[in-house]
């Protein structure tokens, strides 16, 4: 029963925040708050699959949510709500509850799409190099959303608030919340099962030294490709339930600053550390909401705070390591499937 | 018509390629010596414009004191870039002295120094937005803006000004780095980090060199950048910053040729792309063509693919 104990665990944990939202027991800020951790959380671990355990360099993660959100929004609000850009709404409003993970995913496939910008020029192009074509793409996606000025262009889009409440009119529950707390939970699993996997295992190897990994059998480029495509699909996930959580976005959002941010909390947790990762996420988006009355002089104090960790613990909080590393008892629950005994140092 | 009309866009193109290429070196100085993205160098070019317009306030008597020194507007400009220079160069010192040089003597891996550079440059900006404030402020006409015209091709003192400086400074650049010591100790720290102390080289000198020089020259492209267009904001240096580091990747990083090859090349994307196209696709394709170039060659125009030895 002991491998289940994590998912029991976080499935008490999340009905028991949906119970909170509903019955209104937490105000609309602390659930906004919730929310936020668990999109960042979607965000930081899919960035640590490319930045950490296959050690290139992305700086332009918000794109791919860009795609993500935009391509879900405007599935959403073309299928499901009458607006002043789509007209009437083309399937009934009601169906919205049952298509919503629907939209997602094909925003997720989207913002796949848009990772083979990045993947393909990844066989060739390494470190440094590869960095700028993130760094492009990210630009790339931006001006191309601001330019299309059928959905808006830089003014933004909006009218997502309308498919969620059309979700909410069917059965009363935090939809998004919930589809969030599915989202985070699928995230953690598929990466934690994925590069603990022989298959996965690939992905360290390029990271370690490609050559070697190339002459020890890893076909390098299908693994650049499935990484960049998952990371960068899941991002696009996380960016469909971002939108929909505000209920209108628009180009100016997913900038670099966004990216940066992402990265910061990649790095603050620890490349290679999914556990790390998670913690960040969570700590880094109440450190962010804690100094919200600094205004301005946050944006100061939170990179003073950045370099003085990287001046003391360069690693990250965990480095290459995961809780169950730094806590050996919690081995026993938290190591995948029933490998005991095959201690893998990653 | 359309003659004139290309030679008026050249102008400007080589005016914004000046720019990109003198930020754009200050990435390739420090890449070249240390293989370090500085992702704080576009921030130290706003930094550069702001304290020379505080070195130009003060000296015109507009600020803190009323000074009369009545120095002619020249001599002010003069004054304030050397001094500017100077002061801008210690901040990227200092930024390499407490953030950079602890990781590096740690033997951080580059990607930890690299994400540390880029938090210097949200410190930059945003303790300059904190400090003085989130409102423009208006540069000083120092040299006064007179318009030539050549048939009807017109073109301002400040751009050929920005021009010449900016081949100037690549005239500078390229004898400090292949005909002295010390370019040749630049050189030999990004060809052997290992075996440079064992020759005697000292390479935090070096290496402080390298940042005061590749800071002095963003302070230039600053105090130039602000006179050419006289509006100040802390958030001036983030987007021309990245822009100029895209540039210095394309001519190949690390190279100085290549700074300058890719910056012009940069700027003549941009502006004809502004010329003939709506503006507003002006990134577009400019960050397009950049992810076609980087795909087909992805060590830029003057880089060498490093060999690596199984």
């Amino acid at each position: 029963m002991r491998r289940f104990t994590p998912l029991v665990a976080y499935v008490v944990l999340c009905s028991l925040s949906v119970a909170a939202a509903k019955g209104s027991w937490i105000n609309a800020y602390i659930q906004l708050i919730i929310m936020f951790i668990g999109i960042n959380i979607v965000l930081s671990s899919s960035l640590n699959l490319v930045n950490g355990y296959m050690g290139e360099f992305s700086v332009g993660h918000a794109g791919f949510m860009a795609v993500g959100a935009y391509i879900t929004s405007i599935l959403n609000v073309w299928l499901f709500t009458s607006s002043s850009i789509f007209g009437a709404p083309a399937l009934s409003p009601s169906s919205a509850i049952f298509l919503f993970p629907v939209t997602l995913l094909i925003g997720g496939m989207g913002a796949a799409l848009a990772g083979l910008l990045v993947a393909i020029p990844s066989f060739r192009t390494r470190g440094d190099y590869l960095a700028i074509i993130t760094l492009a793409v990210n630009y790339i996606v931006k001006s191309s959303i601001e330019n299309i000025q059928v959905i808006g262009g830089a003014r933004g889009f909006m009218g997502m608030r309308n498919v969620v409440n059309s979700m909410q009119d069917v059965v009363n529950l935090p939809w998004i919340m919930i589809w969030i707390f599915v989202a985070v939970g699928l995230t953690v699993w598929v990466i934690h099962r994925f590069v603990n996997s022989t298959y996965g295992k690939g992905i360290v190897a390029i990271r370690d030294d490609e050559i070697a990994a190339e002459i020890m059998s890893v076909d390098t480029r299908r693994m650049k490709m499935i990484a960049f495509m998952l990371s960068s699909g899941m991002a696009g996930v996380a960016g469909g339930l971002f939108a929909h959580i505000l209920g209108y976005i628009n180009p100016g959002t997913f900038t670099i600053m966004k990216s940066t941010e992402i990265m910061v909390m990649v790095y603050l947790g620890g490349m290679g550390s999914l556990s790390g990762s998670v913690l960040s996420a969570i700590g880094f988006t109440l450190i962010l909401e804690m100094f919200r009355p600094l205004q301005v002089a946050k944006w100061v104090v939170i990179p003073l705070l950045l370099i003085l960790l990287m001046l003391f613990r360069t690693e990250g909080l965990l480095g290459n390591r995961e809780l169950s590393d730094v806590f050996p008892r919690l081995r026993r629950i938290y190591s995948p499937g029933q490998k005991a005994g095959i201690n893998v140092p990653s | 018509m359309i003659v004139e009309t290309f030679f008026q866009n050249l102008l400007n193109a080589l005016q914004w390629g000046s720019f990109y290429a003198l930020i754009a070196l200050g990435y390739t100085l420090v890449y070249g010596v240390l293989l370090l993205i500085n992702f704080a160098h576009g921030d130290i070019f706003m930094v550069g414009a702001y304290i020379g317009f505080f070195i130009a306030a003060l000296l015109l008597g507009q600020y803190i004191a009323p000074l009369s020194l009545n120095l002619p507007p020249v001599a002010v400009f003069l004054v304030m870039l050397v001094l500017t220079m100077v002061l801008t160069a210690f901040v990227g010192v200092t930024i390499e002295r407490v953030a950079y040089r602890p990781l590096r003597r740690k033997g951080a891996s580059r990607l930890y120094v690299v994400i540390t550079a880029l938090m210097c440059g949200l410190i930059l900006e945003n303790g300059n937005l904190a400090l003085l404030g989130a409102n423009r402020r208006n540069f000083p006409e120092l040299i006064p803006n007179t318009v030539h015209s050549f048939g009807s091709v017109m073109f301002s003192n400040v751009k050929v000004i920005v021009i010449v400086a900016t081949i100037l400074v690549f005239l500078l650049l390229e004898t400090i780095v292949r005909r002295t010591k010390l370019g040749m100790a630049m050189r030999a720290i990004s060809y052997d980090r290992m075996a440079v102390p064992l020759m005697g080289i000292p390479v935090d000198t070096v290496i402080v060199f390298t940042f005061a020089l590749g800071s002095s020259m963003a302070a230039l492209a600053g105090v130039l950048f602000a006179t050419a267009y006289p509006v100040l904001e802390p958030y001036m240096g983030a987007l021309v910053g990245w822009k100029a580091f895209i540039a210095a990747v394309i001519g190949g990083i690390g190279e100085i040729r290549g700074a300058f090859a890719g910056g012009f090349l940069l700027g003549f994307v941009e502006i004809f792309v502004a010329a003939f196209f709506p503006s507003t696709l002006r990134d577009l394709i400019a960050f397009t063509i950049l992810l076609v170039f980087l795909s087909v060659k992805p060590t830029g125009i003057f880089g060498v693919a490093r060999a690596t030895k199984i």
